[in-house]
């Protein structure tokens, strides 16, 4: 099995492979286009700005790779939010997987949000076996509203999308790699989705 | 519900993990991996991990140590003691920590805040500061506390929350290592002047104290070293101490 993790410079691709690792598995973290189209399993972490994030995704040419990927493919954080058609945080234009807009947190609320909060309404095979209310790392400013692809919720002032899914494109806000015993659970799930390129 | 978060601090000098009262006497407590491993299975929400050892041949040892502990455990990791420069923070990151704290760098040079915080993030950077009352007043001091200077707590986390700092660690020096509680009135006011999360450090001594602290602010975290490091307060019993008493807290 081939794991490959998108290093594209933004943000914590160790903890991610440290994860993996504690699995049993290992990955390749690479930004090199064969790499990361002939996987059978992608995760595509991020943590930082969006719009340095996008500018590194074109400069390194993975923008259409990873749209055209058919595998599964798992963002993380930023990630996720890249997954999406557009996002306020510097006025970036995602990769429009899924036709949503990332949007900020209340200044009303403290921004970033930083701890553990509870997912609920978990609908996806990702979330075989996780009790509702699962507790789960999140630290972010930007959020992915309520939409039709939603398959957890988490409330921080608003209800918010934690979990996206679409084909074969899975997206998560929180940080299954930092979030104890049962974000490895989430992990392993995910490993265990039926891949096109086996 | 966002949960309040508890947060065990490895204070580390050559390798090993030691924790002074007030800043001096410092003595060691053992293997930081081995402790770092402990507190996360039991529960702990996130490791602070600060680096005081105070020459560039010792702060070798380091980066190994980050990545050895970051293999281990499965809980957010902050990693501080020495951080002057992006790269530093690339290098630490590429080791496996999550997040950074900075101090007496982001003092000498504020506008480092922005430049990691543009780079990898608000939500990367903690602005680590130690603060005592000196007549009357809360003023920040530098290197593990040594120096004083003439910037004012107050002043201080309003402009590093500006410059991108995403959240604050307040180490009160006049209640660290007493064990008599936290600065419950100073850490409100830090809660009412910014809108990103506080940490509060400083003087925890029993469960009461963390009690007192989160029913009386809306600080969002508390870290701790000696109580945890020498078993008095065990993270679990603490923990559920707090929800017993209607904090919101994560137990596992």
């Amino acid at each position: 099995m081939k794991i490959a993790i998108i290093d594209y410079g933004a943000g914590n691709v160790q903890s991610v492979l440290f994860a993996i690792e504690r699995l049993g598995y290992s990955a390749v973290v690479t930004a090199d286009k064969e790499e990361i189209i002939t996987a059978d399993y992608v995760i595509f972490p991020g943590v930082g700005e969006a719009s340095f994030a996008m500018r590194k995704l074109e400069s390194l040419g993975l923008v259409s790779v990873i749209k055209n990927l058919k595998q599964p493919v798992l963002g993380i954080c930023l990630g996720m939010q890249l997954l999406c058609a557009f996002s306020e945080e510097g006025d970036t234009a995602g990769i429009g997987i899924f036709d949503l807009k990332v949007q900020k947190f209340s200044e009303d609320l403290k921004v970033p949000q930083v701890g553990w909060n509870t997912i609920t309404d978990l609908k996806n095979e990702l979330f075989e076996g996780i009790a509702a209310n699962a507790f789960m790392y999140l630290v972010h400013s930007y959020y992915v509203p309520m939409n039709a692809h939603a398959i957890s919720t988490t409330s921080y002032g608003v209800d918010y999308a934690t979990a996206i899914q679409k084909d074969n494109f899975y997206g998560v806000q929180f940080h299954p790699e930092k979030s104890g015993a049962v974000g490895s659970q989430i992990i392993k799930a995910f490993l265990n989705i039926k891949t096109t390129n086996a | 519900m966002l949960t309040k978060r508890i947060i065990p601090c490895l204070d580390i000098k050559d390798g090993q993990t030691v924790k002074g009262v007030n800043f001096i006497n410092i003595k060691s407590v053992g293997d930081p991996v081995e402790l770092a491993y402990k507190y996360a299975q039991e529960g702990a929400d996130e490791l602070v991990f600060l680096d005081i050892s105070a020459t560039e041949e010792r702060r070798r040892t380091l980066l190994p140590l980050v990545r050895k502990i970051a293999q281990r455990i499965d809980i957010p990791f902050t990693v501080g003691g020495g951080v002057a420069s992006v790269a530093d923070v690339e290098q630490l990151l590429r080791n496996g920590a999550d997040k950074i704290a900075i101090n007496s760098a982001a003092i000498k040079n504020p506008q480092l805040i922005t430049d990691i915080a543009k780079q990898f993030g608000s939500q990367c950077v903690v602005l680590a500061v130690d603060a005592k009352l000196v007549d009357g007043q809360w003023k920040v001091h530098l290197m593990g506390g040594k120096t004083p200077t003439a910037l004012n707590l107050h002043d201080w986390v309003v402009e590093a929350v500006k410059l991108g700092a995403g959240e604050i660690l307040f180490t009160s020096m006049d209640h660290d290592g007493t064990k008599a509680g936290f600065a419950v009135e100073t850490l409100e006011e830090l809660c009412q002047l910014v809108n990103v999360p506080i940490i509060a450090s400083g003087g925890a001594g029993n469960k009461e104290h963390f009690l007192d602290l989160f029913q009386n602010t809306a600080v969002d975290a508390a870290l701790a070293a000696s109580i945890f490091h020498y078993n008095e307060v065990p993270v679990p019993e603490l923990k559920g101490y707090l929800k017993e008493n209607n904090i919101a807290i994560r137990t596992v």
